[in-house]
């Protein structure tokens, strides 16, 4: 069985992120970049369940511009078997990348897809779905359980208010959420390796995919700064504070 | 120029997060229907039809819809939009989550997730980088389907009478995924999503017995619990109370946080809640920097001292 894992370069998730003083964007240039932690996280689970011996082939995929290579390159630091880039400098939308992925899952027929829940930058939580949808297979989105059996995947769900496990069909979509595993350190022996693993790369403009973005940014701004109120010297103060001056409790 | 809004159910219940969704809907037309799909789920409609502002409901009833499984419900709202529908719309909570890009790619449009603010029926503001930079986007798609942050509309009334509920077909069973088992967290304090006051705990607390502290104070105040990833992580309350931008957004009136940093991952889900408090004994907590009321202190010793004063 082949399982084959998007993943996406974002901001580091410790960035506070500046937007440009055009109001175009944020701040990139000399930010720290990797990729996307709930796309580290699928890479991860893809991984343990080949080393459980269920899967031959693990296959990382980017859709972006050249310099997303890095992010598949730390997925084959991780154990990933090989790469693929679908290169494009068009800014992307989820449902152009769902169909460029789409592209690609007709070429090498995974039976499983593991993508993220969430790219931490855009927050969308979207293109597993719509890749399924695109596809016509089944669903288990924010998976923090994953088993695999011949024919079906069993996915525990983490839901508003509890967890929720279904049986799905393969091939199916599964998506991630952060309990599923913590990911492996890359280790020095390993990003050396990872170098000479395969990476092809197709030019995504070049297909014939509708990747024209439906969606236009305005406009960028912060929220409202919310201000630090005052310190307060004991619990009577703050019980006093929150009865007389906020009159919430 | 019809609206359509999903409701999420268990099929006697209809959830309140449809309460804001039918809120921001009436600030994009008056022609606004709500889909109630289940399994002998008219009680639902009912419920759905009290509500103001909608102008009908329609009600799919089959054996396949038991679940609210996006696979099933995914083609039925794609047929019903060829009826006029120009807005689907639901909640950004895990159902509406799960359902709504299925929904938008089978139509052939991008969709918007966790909208906050209405601009105009094809413009919206949103939240992008943990809520760190608010978006306005302009939707060209012939359809937009949307998922609605709840916390951002002021909830809709119930009335006394009732609008129409019609009945539609169901579309035919998919069947490549079926519902196994569901968990849900039984409690009886207040909802997370709707409870006035929410008191969260995060590593601080240092094992599960010590939430015993919160729960104590949640009682007193009639509040909901929360929690930061790193409790969760740590096993000392379960998934479905975390705040934060992976987790649940809350905006209540009052948030107290108690032995919890601040990560902006955490503030993107309680940053909007009226009053802040934060219970933390290192003074340089990025928490202190947006709390109305920072008490810089050892928990243990605050908590029990906290739950006397209450009582008094
Ligand atoms: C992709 C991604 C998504 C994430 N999503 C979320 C999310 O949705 N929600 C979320 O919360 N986090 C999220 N995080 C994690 C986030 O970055 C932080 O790691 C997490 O919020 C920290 O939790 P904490 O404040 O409880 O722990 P810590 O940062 O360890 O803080 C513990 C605090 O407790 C205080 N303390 C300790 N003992 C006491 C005592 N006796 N009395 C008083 N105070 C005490 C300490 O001073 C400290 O400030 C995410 C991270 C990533 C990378
Ligand atoms: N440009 C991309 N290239 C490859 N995978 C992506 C890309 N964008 C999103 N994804 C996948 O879709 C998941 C959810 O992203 P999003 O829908 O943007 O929140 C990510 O975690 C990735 O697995």
């Amino acid at each position: 069985m082949k399982i084959l894992v998007p993943v996406k370069r974002t901001i580091d998730a410790n960035i506070h992120v500046r937007i440009k003083s055009d109001g175009t964007g944020v701040e990139q240039e000399n930010v720290k970049m990797g990729i996307n932690p709930f796309c580290e996280i699928a890479v991860e689970a893809a991984l343990q369940m080949k080393e459980a011996g269920a899967v031959e082939e693990v296959i990382v995929v980017t859709v972006g511009q050249n310099v997303c290579e890095d992010v598949l390159r730390h997925g084959l630091a991780m154990g990933a078997d090989r790469g693929i880039l679908m290169e494009t400098d068009q800014s992307l939308q989820p449902l152009g990348i769902a169909r460029v992925l789409e592209y690609v899952i007709k070429k090498e027929s995974p039976q499983l897809v593991i993508a993220g829940k969430q790219s931490i930058d855009s927050d969308n939580n979207q293109t597993g779905q719509m890749l399924a949808a695109l596809l016509g297979w089944p669903q288990g989105t924010f998976a923090s359980k994953i088993e695999i059996t011949l024919d079906h995947v069993k996915v525990t769900r983490e839901v508003d208010k509890g967890l929720r496990t279904l049986s799905l069909q393969l091939p199916a979509v599964v998506t991630t959420d952060l309990r599923l595993n913590e990911p492996r350190y890359l280790s020095l022996p390993n990003i050396m390796k990872a170098r000479k693993k395969p990476i092809d790369i197709i030019n995504a403009s070049e297909l014939e995919i509708n990747i024209i973005p439906q969606l236009k940014t305005l406009k960028l701004e912060y929220p409202p700064k919310r201000n630090g109120g005052v310190r307060l010297a004991s619990v009577e103060d703050l019980v006093d504070k929150l009865r007389n001056e906020a009159r919430v409790i | 120029m019809g609206i359509l809004i999903i409701a999420e159910h268990d099929n006697h219940i209809l959830s309140e997060s449809v309460l804001p969704v039918v809120s921001a809907a009436t600030q994009l037309g008056k022609d606004i229907t709500i889909l109630v799909a289940g399994q002998d789920c008219h009680k639902v409609a009912e419920q759905a039809a009290s509500i103001n502002g909608i102008t009908r409901v329609w009600l799919a009833e089959a054996e396949h819809y038991q679940h609210q499984l996006a696979e099933e419900l995914a083609p039925l709202i794609v047929d019903q939009v060829a009826k006029g529908i120009n807005h689907v719309m639901a909640p950004s909570s895990t159902f509406g989550k799960d359902l709504m890009p299925r929904v938008a790619a089978m139509l052939n449009v991008e969709q918007l997730s966790d909208i906050t603010v209405i601009v105009s029926e094809d413009t919206f503001v949103r939240p992008t980088y943990a809520g760190n930079v608010m978006a306005t986007v302009k939707c060209e798609g012939p359809v937009k389907v949307i998922t609605v942050r709840t916390t951002a509309f002021e909830p809709v009334n119930v009335r006394d009478s009732a609008a129409e509920i019609i009945s539609i077909n169901a579309a035919p069973k998919l069947g490549v995924s079926e519902f196994v088992e569901g968990i849900v967290t039984e409690s009886d304090r207040p909802d997370l999503n709707t409870a006035r006051v929410v008191i969260s705990g995060g590593r601080g607390l240092g094992d599960a017995e010590s939430f015993k502290l919160l729960e104590k104070i949640a009682d007193q105040l009639g509040a909901a619990i929360g929690a930061s990833r790193a409790a969760v992580d740590a096993g000392y309350i379960s998934n479905d109370h975390q705040v934060g931008q992976t987790g649940r957004v809350v905006a209540p009136e009052l948030y107290i946080a108690v032995g919890i940093s601040g990560a902006i991952q955490h503030l993107a889900g309680m940053k909007d809640s009226k009053v802040i408090v934060a219970i933390n004994k290192d003074p340089e907590a990025p928490i202190f920097e947006i709390a109305d009321y920072g008490l810089v202190a050892d928990l243990f010793q605050v908590l029990p001292e906290l739950s006397d004063a209450l009582s008094k």
